[in-house]
């Protein structure tokens, strides 16, 4: 941490160390031999990332089991949200509806928001569906820059084949030129 | 919040680590899909995505026609941000040699020598730092130029080697980037060099720039702050107070400066021009090192001016703070030793966002915290955290997952039990319907074959209706029956059957070519009919296999997931015992020598009491003897 660091550096002058690069998790540029402490710390440290690493491996698997057993690809759809790029409207929620049902309800929180105006896609939805035409409904409510009201409701038709289905919605405002919710499918 | 907390929380999100740049709109699904988690601090989650995804990537036959090939480079570089942000080194390390070993361009063999030298720079591996930058070789990305040269730099001033850093960083002196960044580093690495006089001017050009952002503006304020030490050690005192009346007053080295700035001026025997730096300091945080410095200084600078009685009320104020302050260390140690400070860590509204640490000392009902701020500056002691807290969310996620196992075992189940009864039966149908559909495929088949036959071979009979057929017979039959009878009637009979006999051949060789149209007409028809029928086989068949499969074969993956989840949250478990135990260990050393500086200074302030009233009794008793 920058601040840490310098603060940390002020000590002892004649031991000054550089400041490093802003975005470096170091605080230290050059630190005396650690102590039994340290030593120990770091031993920690390289079994949590040991551990860290088996349960994310856990995690993966666990991950396909549940894709297997509750979304096959044989019936699996899956919706993702993104907004376009620049765009600088405020999402507030989605609603979508598949053949008349209502299949999610998303309210957006700030850092969810922030995380998709940085090119963040959300899975919204993950769900199955029988081969054929299937009908989504797309309810959009969000707030624009003016600080207006932005609402839309867009009605696509999508097929479901063998494979997975997946639907890309990109919402955007009035002001971003381009279409309020734009259809893609793979 | 104050001010000094605002600044190390911007510190905190500016030490958040490379953000993968996005150049274009994201193309594929589950890279977005990373980033996603990633912006919002996700990273197990992020990491998990990722990973997956370019595992899939790697094993396509034709990885080009997938969407990843757009961002894969990009990708394979944030798995490996994702992984050092999730505090993962040694995965993140990997991962970026996995790059740097490839068959990739120039540029970005680079720029993943340039984070693989980070990474060993973080981890005060400073040899692998310089051979990693050793690697670097042609073109280098524009964005990351300035960082590679700032990097090497550091690295220099890390193994001694301030003349080189000198040099390195007087090139950089331009760039706006990092202006502030460099130009303190260079001030420091001119002291290093033991080029005092350079050293003292760089700095204080340092201390002078313009500067807009929070960082920009803290490290002017160190610049001017370690100016200010150097030239009051140096006894240039009076400069010694300009530099350190440029810091800030609301930053983040405020305190450390006041405190300087007043100790410059009784340095130049000024005791009343101390007093407004250390009157500011003493009403600031009392748990701050500087201002219960400044609990001392301010009532000795009274006494120096003589003002006795004044200083006499200081000392004691001092005092009752101190005592004060030592009951709060107490109670924080009580704290620590009672778990709470671990319970305070693992709260959520501590870990909304990335400024957790910083926030802990406002949260309510926590002192365990107040003193610990020195302590949570350090890298060993914030890691120690943090992992603490990851291997808290391990736990939680371990939890979870093995509720999830059970729940699939139920589904499991009741899969078993809903289908178990009626496949039998839907088999035994299917296998009925299967062999009727099979042999009237057959016999399209067949049909098929004789109408292409037909094409070269005409075979009119082939194409007669039941009635022609019929007629074809029972003429036939007539035929055979008259036999070779030369009878009159015989003769006539037989001229009548050979006629008719010929008309019907007539029609169908006559008709022959529009009854193969229209032959080939039905068959195609036909085809339509088994397409359909091809389809819903096939579809049935999906569904078969699909009720198989969504309920057989499960039984030892799960088992075998639910062994490694066991063992993994015994690991946990363990692993969040030691650490815990660590960090209270850690905190608890702190608390007591912060508690012994507290009883120090305590004396000296009951001394100073104590002293302050002698002198004040003396020249009272002074003035009552004149």
């Amino acid at each position: 941490m920058v601040a840490l660091a310098l603060a940390l550096a002020f000590a002892a002058p004649r031991a000054l160390q550089a400041a490093p690069l802003p975005g470096d998790n170091k605080t230290d540029a050059k630190r005396p031999d650690p102590t039994a402490e340290q030593q120990q710390m770091r031993g920690l440290d390289e079994q949590v990332q040991e551990v860290k690493s088996d349960v994310l491996s856990i995690g993966a698997e666990l991950n396909q089991l549940e894709e297997k057993l509750l979304y096959p690809s044989g019936t699996q759809v899956a919706v993702f949200v993104a907004l376009v790029k620049g765009d600088e409207m405020r999402l507030d929620a989605v609603r979508l509806e598949i053949d008349g049902q209502l299949v999610a309800h998303y309210i957006y929180s700030a850092k969810e928001l922030e995380a998709l105006r940085k090119g963040g896609v959300q899975r919204i939805y993950v769900g199955n569906v029988t081969t054929g035409e299937h009908k989504l409904n797309v309810f959009v409510d969000g707030k624009l820059k003016a600080g207006t009201d932005f609402s839309r409701t867009e009605h696509f038709t999508f097929h479901k084949e063998v494979k997975p289905k997946l639907v890309e919605l990109t919402v955007g405002g009035p002001d971003s030129g381009k279409t309020p919710i734009a259809f893609g499918e793979l | 919040m104050r001010p000094t907390h605002a600044f190390i929380g911007l510190c905190l999100i500016l030490a958040l680590g490379p953000q993968p740049a996005l150049g274009d709109d994201v193309k594929d699904l589950f890279f977005g899909e990373a980033l996603y988690h990633a912006r919002q601090g996700q990273y197990f989650e992020a990491i998990q995505r990722l990973d997956t995804e370019l595992a899939q990537y790697h094993g396509l036959d034709e990885p080009k026609l997938d969407t990843l090939q757009y961002h894969v480079n990009e990708a394979e570089f944030s798995v490996g941000d994702f992984e050092l942000e999730y505090r993962m080194h040694h995965r993140a390390g990997r991962a970026i040699k996995r790059v740097l070993e490839g068959n990739v361009e120039d540029a970005v063999r680079n720029e993943a020598a340039f984070r693989l030298a980070r990474i060993h720079f973080q981890k005060d591996q400073f040899d692998d730092a310089l051979q990693a930058l050793g690697r670097i070789r042609g073109p280098v990305p524009e964005q990351i130029k300035v960082d590679v040269e700032f990097l090497r730099a550091n690295i220099y001033m890390a193994t001694g080697r301030p003349g080189d850093a000198v040099e390195v960083l007087s090139r950089l002196q331009n760039d706006k980037s990092l202006s502030g960044f460099v130009a303190y580093n260079l001030g420091v690495a001119l002291l290093q060099a033991g080029r005092q006089k350079d050293a003292v001017e760089q700095l204080d050009k340092a201390g002078q720039l313009t500067a807009d952002d929070p960082a920009g503006l803290a490290i002017r304020d160190k610049a001017n702050l370690v100016l200010g030490a150097l030239l009051f050690e140096s006894g240039d005192f009076e400069r010694a107070t300009k530099s350190l009346d440029r810091v800030r007053i609301d930053g983040p080295f405020s305190n450390q400066a006041l405190l300087r700035a007043g100790w410059a001026e009784v340095s130049a025997q000024q005791f009343d021009r101390a007093l407004v730096p250390w009157n500011i300091l003493a009403n600031r945080e009392p748990t701050d090192i500087a201002v219960q410095e400044a609990m001392l200084t301010v009532p000795h600078a009274y006494a120096s001016l003589k003002l006795y009685g004044r200083s006499a009320v200081l000392y004691g104020r001092a005092l009752e703070l101190f005592s004060n302050q030592i009951k709060r260390v107490d109670a924080s140690t009580d704290s620590v030793r009672e778990g709470r400070f671990l319970k305070a860590l693992i709260r959520e509204e501590s870990r909304e966002d990335q400024t957790w640490v910083i926030r802990l000392r406002s949260l309510p009902g926590a002192p365990e915290t107040y003193y610990l701020m020195e302590l949570m500056a350090s890298h060993d002691f914030q890691t120690a955290l943090h992992n603490y807290l990851d291997l808290e969310d391990l736990r939680s996620k371990l939890m979870a997952w093995q509720t999830g196992l059970d729940a699939f075992d139920d589904i499991i189940r009741l899969r078993k039990q809903n289908y178990d009864p009626l496949l039998p039966a839907v088999d035994t149908q299917f296998q009925e319907l299967d062999s009727r559909m099979r042999l009237r495929l057959e016999q399209r088949k067949h049909l098929a074959e004789r109408l292409q036959t037909m094409l070269t071979a005409p075979r009119p009979d082939y194409l007669a209706t039941a009635d022609e057929r019929n007629a074809g017979e029972r003429i036939a039959r007539i035929e055979k029956q008259l036999g070779n009878s030369d009878s009159p009637e015989s003769l006539a009979l037989r001229e009548r059957a050979a006629r008719l006999k010929g008309l019907l051949t007539w029609k169908l060789e006559t008709e022959y070519q529009n009854r193969l149209s229209a032959a080939y007409q039905h068959l195609s028809e036909l085809n339509t009919q088994i397409d359909i029928l091809t389809r819903q086989y096939e579809g049935f068949v999906r569904a078969r296999q699909a009720a198989t499969h969504s309920y057989v074969g499960y039984d030892a993956q799960i088992a075998q997931l639910r062994e490694r989840a066991r063992r993994a949250l015994e690991r946990v478990d363990t692993l969040m015992a030691q650490q815990g135990h660590m960090i209270e260990t850690v905190a608890i050393k702190q608390l007591q020598a912060r508690r012994e500086r507290l009883v120090a200074q305590q004396t000296q302030a009951r001394y100073g009491v104590a002293d302050s009233y002698d002198r004040t009794a003396r020249v009272q008793s002074g003035v009552e003897g004149h």
